[in-house]
Parts: structure tokens; C-alpha cells; sequence
């Protein structure tokens, strides 16, 4: 996944002879004259004028947001509505350069982009918009004897200046999904977009200042020096979407201010088919979840799939016919699938496979080319068990299978693993549908399917263990960048003093019979009636 | 697991042993189990029941604390946290049913609460069995295994509950190891599926950090100045007994959620200050340090830190009651000092004990910035009956939870989330945030093969591309306008 690793080019500081500016303008692009999405090169030049985001840089910018927090603009309703509103036009009025630049950084296909980057934001957006009053609202709760006559509710209050740190597979909706939560949510935000997905980085510093309020939403465009500038400023939430490397490193610079953090990770999301399924249907859905997913660099994609060894063959068969159905005799030369996102991760996936005993495994493609970085849809079959394949997160076209004895056999295997992001299994039988999910921990699980399960809105989406802690879409966004806050209001009437020291005996007797629910013994000693 | 002198040094082999037993019970599927989970929160109401005498007893020990708070605050509040487990729990464990979306029809959605797996508890030493206890039946409500790592500064207390848990709960996944720095520090270098730590910002950082190599959640209920904002249309002197509940009444101020100091107007303060000083003497009589109602300071280290407080230059001179101590004791009186310098520790550090700064401003409103311009706290109050001064109060001020016109009760309502924000803490717990805090939220969406739409697979045509945009934009005709041709492919 995104590594902060590879800088673009050489950032060199210009000059510092315009030092009279406002300092903020030294870094944010949005000042800058407008730039028309551009191809890399001419991006890597620009950025070369670009000074150096550093420590002082991103101390200044967060002091001028909570500055701006402070003054209370984002917790209004309308502010919000307007900003989702905001994102909602952009993502509409800007749809063609969007996924034009996902063609670039991922060579995306324009349905996959369309449907997993514009159409899940837009209606996430709506969603919000729709719902944000009855989020905003504060939540009634009951009160009991004890705190008699009292009213009680839980506030949900905004955290105040947050940073998302997105990443590159997804790099336009992981950047704008977890802002639409953070601003429904009435915080200032910081956006770091991926610079391993330049286009779409560049596109977002220029758009975001465009339809927003930039005085309360800002984005840092850079790499790993920006990201560790931004990572040593106190936030009051960091959001990271990347892999557990990472992750680890933003929740140690986290802890210096005890910010709470949000980690999207990953994991190998394993699949498992019984034999009991519509297998064409199957295979597709596979498909669908791996090599039609950003040509399995995605967080969610079927990392691996575990079948019965009767029933490998069988399998093997639907997807060789499914594959070729769905990106033709050559997938190489498709435009249905992302290539493979640069160079540096398609050597990492090359070095899967060549690995000693691998290639003997291929039962499908194989080929390679790293010229157009692209690799063909792979399946590969029992690869060791402590290969890299098996060991590591794959996030591409490589997809092994494991054949076990019974399926139940599919469980220990999974369970030695690290919890995944995602599990998915195939089958038609209830009772192994029911044990699957009792028995397999996981941020998410689809049955029968894969991936969908992250464009339903009533469901949290996010990681445990090893792939993650937090979670949002839908409401849990808006719950992920609040506080809870517990109010209780009381009167001054109705003053019991038997609260109060000195202890009489008597109170004492009255708590046990309140415990023991005896109200009638509670009122007979309140009122000097009883005496314990 | 049980009291480390009869068994030697609790090492790192001890503690990696010690997690790899629990994890195996907890793999075993035993403490998932409803049944599981029910008997142990009805034997820890048993054991908080029967051994009620010998709890108040070691809390007597530990803190000079009254019997009447000891059962208020420590007995009644876990029996009463046991009870709503009890009776909320199958309902909890229920997988919440969700609306599907209309991208994944036809399908149905829901969410499974199911357990972290091991976790390990780190208590504190003010309210020793409370703050150990109601962790721990969150955790196992949620169908968790658990090391519970009661406070060394509580000794009585820690010896108790590591004698007492294993005489009730199934201690084969349910284990308490006694200890101080060297034990915590060997218990935080394992990988836990969650770490609940109550205590100080300092060490919540440290268990942060050891959390964040095995990247394992963590929930730090910790503390701050709780500033309690009294306004001068109160009813005055049930004002002045909420506020004195609320500080000495309290572990005699050593309570993360006691009233650090008082703002209120200059016009305001003496009137205030003479009711504090009548409830204070109801309460506590005439001569505070020889009360039985009243807690002693904890040790001779909090003593000498609170005498610190108030000897620094500039603050014993702001004392307008109170001040005497009796360090043999370990007892200090109710003090009240009337606006010490800003910059002083009474004003800057959590105090964390009996001295109660009063700090006077022009008007009530001008309380907000000192609030603001201090760390968020777990808690804040405000006194008064002007409904617009409470909302802006809640509007405005940010801490773990807000109480109107009373201090503290707000944690006693199960229904309310328990936790602080920004340097007060992160995540919550009582009631049913107990529950959740020890879960993991796992989403399942369960699909079948029929009804299974080909415009969703490649090959991707400008067709298919019209058909999402048509059921997207719910353009019913738009649909089918592009999907006949697709059917007739």
C-alpha cells in the first residue's frame, strides 16, 4: 500500500526573498494561480518550485486553524451543509478530470472509477446531508432514582482540528470519504493526499480550495518529510488509511498528545468457496473482488481463496472462463483493469513470484511487463505455505489458492493469520455460514460475495487487530470525528441531605434496599418510617 | 496469578506464559458463551455482596475512606454496574440488523458485537475496587478474557482483590497480577487485543505508546482541572453542599472528576465562600481533620505534593480557609484559597486532593476563556438557573462529560458515556460503553447467487456506465432504456 517511501523529485527551497507573504501561503497550493491538471512531468516541475512544507510550516497552519475553530464557524449546520454541498458540486461539475487523473495515476478504468471513487462519495455526501440534523442532534437518555428529577442526554461535539493522511489505491475516495466525516462532524481538517498518486493529489490541492472554505479545510500536498511535520503537530484526531508499517508510526506520534487515532489498515483477506455454489456467479464475484478492484490493490480485495481439493479444479475452470469473459483472451492488453500503480510495487509483486517454488505453482498468467506495468491476472496453486505469497499482503493481480481437506479446515488457517480487513465466504450452507461468522474476526464480512459490504452506509467500516482500530462511513464518519459529550442537568429542588455527610446510618439502609429493589423500604426509611 | 510474593519475580516469561494461557482459553470459545459470561457478573455481584465488610475494610486501609463512601461510591455503583450487564447483556449481544444500500440489494446487513479476545486492565488507586471492577464487567460482558492490574499505591485493596477474584470467577481466563512499575511495564510489553488504563496523562502516554507496537486500541481515563462555574442566581446553599459533595466528600478531593477549583464573580465569592464555609462545617464539624466522614490523603508522596501546592510563594497567603494538615495523619484539612496567582502549580497542575482554589472574573461569561485556555478536562459544572448561560455552557465547553447545577452524579447514569477528550482521555465506558468498548463491531453483509446484475463485472462499456448512473440517480426509465440492450448481449 502507500509507503511513505520515494519522494517525487527534489524539493528545493526557492529563495526565501518573498518571505513578506503570509506564511501560510509558503505552503498551501490553493494560492498559487490556477494550474490546469497536468502529466507528471510537468507536475514534478512545478513541485520544484514549491518550498518545503516543514515543523514551523504545519505549526503555524494548525495554530491558524484552531484559530479559526475556535471562532465556532464549522459547528453551525449551515456551514456544514454548505461544505457537503460543496463536495457534492465539485464531485459532480468535476467528475471528468477526476477520473482523468485516476486514469493516470492508476490507469483506472472509467466504470471502476466512476462506480468506486465518484459514485460512492457523491452518495456518501447525500447521505450525510440527509441525515446530518438527526445526527446533530442530542441523545436523550434515561435517567434512574438516583439522580431524581434530572435530564440527561449525550452531546456529540466536533474534536476540533483533525488530519486525514489518505493513500494511493483509492486516492480520490479515501481522501474525500473520511473529510465528509470530519466536516459533517463541524471540524477544521487537514487533508494529506498520497503522492503516489500524483495526479490525483495535485487535483485535490486545486479543487478542495475551490469549493470549500479554505480557511477551515486545507490540503498538504508532499511526502514523508510534510507527513512527519504534520504527524509532530497536536491534532485532535488523525485519520490514516495505508498499511500497519505506518500505522504504527502515526499512533507513536499520536501518543505525544494523546490525539486518538483512526488506522485503516489491511491484512489478507481471505475467501473461502464451498462446493455448494452457483460457481459461475461465484467466480465473477471473485473476480469482482479482486482483479475489477483496482486490479487487486485494494485493502478489501480477496487476497487469497481456500477451497477443498476436489473442488479447486472446478474453481480454477470458472475463473479462467470468467476472466477471459470479462477482460478477454489477453488481459494484458484490457482496458477494464488498473495497471499496476508504479514501479517500486510492480517489482514487489514480480519478486512474489519469483520466489524459489512459486512460478511451478501458476495455473493462470503469469506474464508481466514492466514497461506498461502491467501484470496479468494470476492464480496460483498451494504455493508454500511460508512463502511471501502466504506471508504478506499481496495488494495485486496474484491470486493463490489454498486447498485444505474439508472446509472447516479453512478456519484454522485463517485463524493463525493475522484478523484481515475483510472474509469472505462462498456457500450455501447456513450452518457453515453461521460458524463462519462466529468464528472468524475480521473488520468485515461478506457472505457470498466480496466487497460490498463496504457500500452500506449502516455499516461500520473499519479494521481490528492487525488491520486497523476505528472505524466510519455513514453515521460512524460523523461519530468517528466527535466527542460524546455526557450532559446531566438537574434543579436545586428536591435536595435529599441524606447525601451528604455526616453519614447517617439510615442512608446506608436505603442504598441496600435500592439495590435489592425494595422501593417500599427505600420510602419507609427516606421518610424516618423504617430504621435499619 | 496470584499475589506475586508467593510465586517471585512476575517477569516477561511470566507474562508471555500468562497471555498465552488466556489466549487459549479464549480461543477455546469459553468466555463467548452467554452462559460464560452471566456467571461471572453474577459471581463478581456475589463477591462484591458477601464480601462487603472486608472491601469497605481494605478501602479503610488504603484511604481513611468513610464507610458511607466506600459503599456509595465503590459497593453500590459496581453492584449497580453488575446489575444493568446482567440485565442488558442478551440484548447487547444481539446483532444489530442494518438497512442494506441500493448498490447491494438484494442483501441483508448486520452488525456482530463479538469479543476483542485478551485484554489487560490497569486500575487506579482512588477508587481501587470501583475502578478495577467495572473495567473488568465490561470486558467480560463482552465476552473477554482479562488481567486486571490493580494500583500498588492501594495496597490493602490490590492484595484483596487478588485474593478475592480467584475465590469467584473462573481464573482460568480472568486473572490479576499484583504489582508496581517493574510488573506494568513487563504486562504493557505483551500484545493485548485492548488496554484500558486509569490513572495520570503521563503513564496513559506510556501505555499509548507500548500500545502502539502491537497496534492495540486503548482506552485512558484520565484526569484534569474540572472547573465548576458558579453563577450568583443559584439556590446558594444547595449550591455550596454540591459543590463540598463534590470535593471532600469525594476521596477528599482525589477524584479525576472532582471540582479542581471554583470560578464565580468578585461581586459573588464571599457569599460563596461563607455558604462553603457553613455546609463545610456541617459536614465535616469544627475540626475537619479528626472527622470520621472525611478521607485521609493517600500517602505520605500526595502529601508532600499537595503541601508543595499550597507553600509555593504567593498562595498561603491566598488561603481564606482552612490550611491545617497533620502529616503524621496524613490528613488535610477543606481549604479554600481566594485567586491565586494564575501561573501557580494550584492553578496549573490537576490538584488532586482538598485545596480549592476560588478564582474570581468580572463576569460570569468571562469564565469561558480560563476554561478554554486550559487542557480539556474530564469533567466541567456549571451552577446557575439562567437557561441561556447552560446552553451556552454546553455549547462551549468541551470536557469528557457536563453536569447543571451538581457535580460528579452525571457518572452515575448508566446510559451515559463515561470518558474524557483531548488530554482528559480517550474512549468511554459504563453501561452499555462498557460493552462496547471491549467489542469489536464486525460487519456482515450476507448476499445470495440469484438476481446477480452483469453490469457490475467488466468488460465495462459506455452502456453499463449509463445503467450505474441511471439506478444511482434512481432514473427508473434511464435504466431501462440502457439495460434492454444489455439483456439482449
Amino acid at each position: 500500500m502507500g509507503t511513505l517511501a520515494t519522494p517525487m523529485t527534489s524539493f528545493s527551497s526557492s529563495s526565501c526573498s518573498t518571505e513578506l507573504v503570509l506564511p501560510h501561503t509558503r505552503y498551501s497550493n490553493q494560492f498559487k494561480s490556477e494550474r490546469s491538471s497536468s502529466a507528471v512531468l510537468s507536475i514534478m516541475a512545478e513541485e520544484e518550485e514549491r518550498e518545503v512544507f516543514d515543523a514551523n510550516d504545519a505549526t503555524l497552519l494548525v495554530e491558524e486553524l484552531r484559530g479559526h475553530f475556535n471562532l465556532g464557524k464549522t459547528k453551525n449546520y449551515e456551514w456544514r451543509v454548505a461544505q457537503l454541498k460543496g463536495i457534492s458540486k465539485m464531485i459532480v461539475e468535476k467528475e471528468k478530470e477526476i477520473i482523468m487523473a485516476l486514469q493516470q495515476d492508476l490507469s483506472k478504468p472509467e466504470t471502476e472509477a466512476f462506480v468506486s471513487e465518484i459514485l460512492l462519495t457523491k452518495s456518501s455526501c447525500e447521505h450525510a446531508l440527509k441525515s446530518l440534523q438527526s445526527w446533530m442532534n442530542p441523545e436523550k437518555v434515561k435517567t434512574s432514582i438516583m439522580t431524581f428529577p434530572s435530564s440527561a442526554e449525550v452531546v456529540s461535539e466536533p474534536l476540533g482540528v483533525v488530519l486525514i493522511i489518505s493513500t494511493w489505491n483509492y486516492p480520490f475516495s479515501l481522501s474525500v470519504e473520511p473529510v465528509i466525516g470530519a466536516i459533517a462532524a463541524g471540524n477544521a481538517v487537514v487533508l494529506k493526499p498520497s503522492e503516489v498518486a500524483p495526479a490525483t493529489s495535485k487535483l485535490l490541492a486545486d479543487l478542495l480550495p475551490q469549493y470549500l472554505d479554505k480557511t477551515n479545510i486545507r490540503v498538504v500536498e508532499g511526502s514523508v518529510p510534510e507527513t512527519t511535520a504534520l504527524l509532530e503537530q497536536k491534532w485532535d484526531k488523525i485519520f490514516y488509511t495505508g498499511n500497519g508499517r505506518v500505522g504504527r508510526i502515526v499512533m507513536a506520534a499520536a501518543v505525544k498528545h494523546l490525539t486518538p487515532v483512526v488506522l485503516e489498515l489491511g491484512g489478507k483477506c481471505p475467501a473461502v468457496v464451498d462446493s455448494n455454489v452457483d460457481i459461475q456467479v461465484t467466480a465473477r464475484r471473485i473476480i469482482a473482488g479482486k482483479w475489477a478492484c483496482n486490479n487487486g490493490q485494494a485493502c478489501i480485495s480477496v487476497d487469497h481463496i481456500i477451497t477443498t481439493k476436489e473442488f479447486a479444479p472446478k474453481l480454477i475452470d470458472a475463473l479462467r472462463t470468467e476472466l477471459e469473459r470479462s477482460l478477454g483472451k489477453d488481459a494484458m492488453q484490457s482496458n477494464d483493469i488498473s495497471r499496476i500503480v508504479n514501479l517500486h510495487h510492480f517489482r514487489r509483486l514480480t519478486k512474489l513470484l519469483d520466489e524459489d517454488g512459486i512460478s511451478s505453482k501458476i495455473v493462470l498468467g503469469g506474464r508481466t511487463d514492466e514497461q506498461d506495468l502491467k501484470i496479468a491476472p494470476t492464480i496460483l496453486l498451494d504455493v508454500p505455505e511460508d512463502s511471501l505469497l502466504m506471508t504478506e499482503e499481496i495488494f495485486g493481480p496474484l491470486l493463490p489458492i489454498v486447498t485444505v481437506d474439508t472446509l472447516e479446515d479453512s478456519f484454522n488457517l485463517i485463524l493463525s493469520k493475522p484478523k484481515p480487513l475483510a472474509a469472505y465466504l462462498f456457500s450455501n450452507d447456513e450452518e457453515l455460514q453461521k460458524k463462519f461468522i462466529e468464528n472468524i474476526s475480521a473488520g468485515g464480512i461478506t457472505i457470498n460475495d466480496a466487497v460490498l459490504h463496504l457500500t452500506v452506509p449502516g455499516l461500520p467500516f473499519g479494521g481490528v487487530g492487525e488491520s486497523g482500530m476505528g472505524a466510519y462511513h455513514g453515521k460512524f464518519s460523523f461519530d468517528t470525528f466527535s466527542h460524546k459529550k455526557a450532559v446531566l442537568r438537574r434543579s436545586f429542588t428536591g435536595d435529599s441531605t441524606l447525601r451528604y455527610p455526616p453519614y447517617e446510618p439510615r442512608y446506608l439502609g436505603m442504598l441496600k434496599a435500592l439495590m435489592n429493589g425494595n422501593f417500599l423500604r427505600v420510602i419507609l426509611v427516606a421518610s424516618g418510617l423504617y430504621k435499619p | 496469578m496470584m499475589a506475586d510474593e508467593k510465586q517471585g519475580v512476575f517477569d516477561t516469561s511470566r507474562a508471555e506464559l500468562l497471555v498465552k494461557e488466556l489466549r487459549e482459553q479464549f480461543d477455546s470459545g469459553k468466555t463467548k458463551s452467554y452462559a460464560w459470561r452471566v456467571s461471572q457478573l453474577k459471581a463478581i455481584l456475589k463477591m462484591v455482596d458477601e464480601r462487603e465488610d472486608e472491601i469497605v475494610e481494605a478501602l479503610r486501609k488504603d484511604l481513611s475512606k468513610p464507610k458511607a463512601e466506600a459503599s456509595m461510591n465503590e459497593i453500590y455503583l459496581l453492584k449497580s454496574s453488575c446489575q444493568c450487564a446482567l440485565k442488558g447483556l442478551k440484548k447487547w449481544m444481539k446483532p444489530k440488523r442494518v438497512i442494506p444500500s441500493i448498490l447491494a440489494l438484494p442483501s441483508s446487513s448486520e452488525i456482530v458485537s463479538e469479543p476483542l479476545g485478551v485484554v489487560l486492565v490497569i486500575s487506579a488507586w482512588n477508587y481501587p475496587f470501583l475502578l478495577s471492577i467495572d473495567p473488568v464487567i465490561g470486558a467480560i460482558a463482552a465476552g473477554n478474557a482479562v488481567v486486571l492490574k490493580p494500583s500498588e499505591v492501594a495496597p490493602v485493596s490490590s492484595k484483596l482483590l487478588a485474593d478475592l477474584l480467584p475465590q469467584y470467577v473462573d481464573n482460568s481466563a480472568i486473572g490479576v497480577v499484583e504489582g508496581g512499575k517493574h510488573e506494568t511495564t513487563v504486562l504493557l510489553e505483551q500484545k493485548w487485543d485492548k488496554i484500558f488504563y486509569t490513572g495520570n496523562s503521563r503513564i496513559g502516554r506510556i501505555v499509548m505508546s507500548a500500545a502502539a507496537k502491537h497496534l492495540t486500541p486503548v482506552a485512558l481515563e484520565l484526569g484534569g482541572k474540572c472547573p465548576a462555574v458558579v453563577d450568583s442566581n443559584v439556590d446558594l446553599q444547595v449550591a455550596a453542599r454540591r459543590i463540598v459533595a463534590g470535593k471532600w466528600a469525594c476521596n477528599n478531593g482525589q477524584t479525576c472528576v472532582d471540582v479542581d477549583y471554583v470560578i464565580t464573580t468578585k461581586n459573588f465569592a464571599p457569599k460563596l465562600i461563607d455558604a462553603l464555609r457553613v455546609q463545610l462545617e456541617r459536614f465535616f464539624g469544627e475540626d475537619p481533620l479528626n472527622s470520621k466522614d472525611m478521607s485521609r490523603i493517600i500517602n505520605l508522596n500526595h502529601f508532600t505534593r499537595l503541601k508543595k501546592l499550597l507553600h509555593e510563594e504567593g498562595v498561603s497567603s491566598k488561603i481564606v480557609l482552612g490550611g491545617h494538615a497533620d502529616e503524621e495523619q496524613l490528613k488535610m484539612a477543606p481549604t479554600i484559597l481566594l485567586d491565586p496567582p494564575e501561573d501557580s502549580l494550584v492553578m496549573k497542575e490537576e490538584i488532586f486532593g482538598p485545596l480549592l482554589p476560588i478564582v474570581t472574573v468580572d463576569t460570569v461569561d468571562d469564565s469561558f476563556g480560563l476554561i478554554l485556555s486550559k487542557p480539556k478536562p474530564l469533567a466541567a459544572y456549571l451552577f446557575t438557573n439562567d437557561k441561556k448561560l447552560k446552553k451556552k455552557f454546553v455549547d462551549t465547553i468541551s470536557a469528557g462529560g457536563v453536569a447543571i447545577n451538581d457535580t460528579l452524579l452525571h457518572l452515575t447514569v448508566s446510559g451515559l458515556p463515561f470518558g474524557g477528550v483531548g488530554e482528559s482521555g480517550i474512549g468511554a465506558y459504563h453501561g452499555k460503553f462498557s460493552f462496547d468498548a471491549f467489542s469489536h463491531k464486525k460487519a456482515v453483509l450476507y448476499r445470495c447467487f440469484f438476481a446477480d446484475i452483469p453490469i457490475r463485472y467488466p468488460p465495462y462499456s459506455a452502456r453499463k456506465l449509463s445503467m450505474f448512473n441511471a439506478v444511482t440517480s434512481l432514473n427508473l426509465i434511464g435504466l431501462i432504456q440502457a439495460a434492454i440492450p444489455c439483456f439482449k448481449a
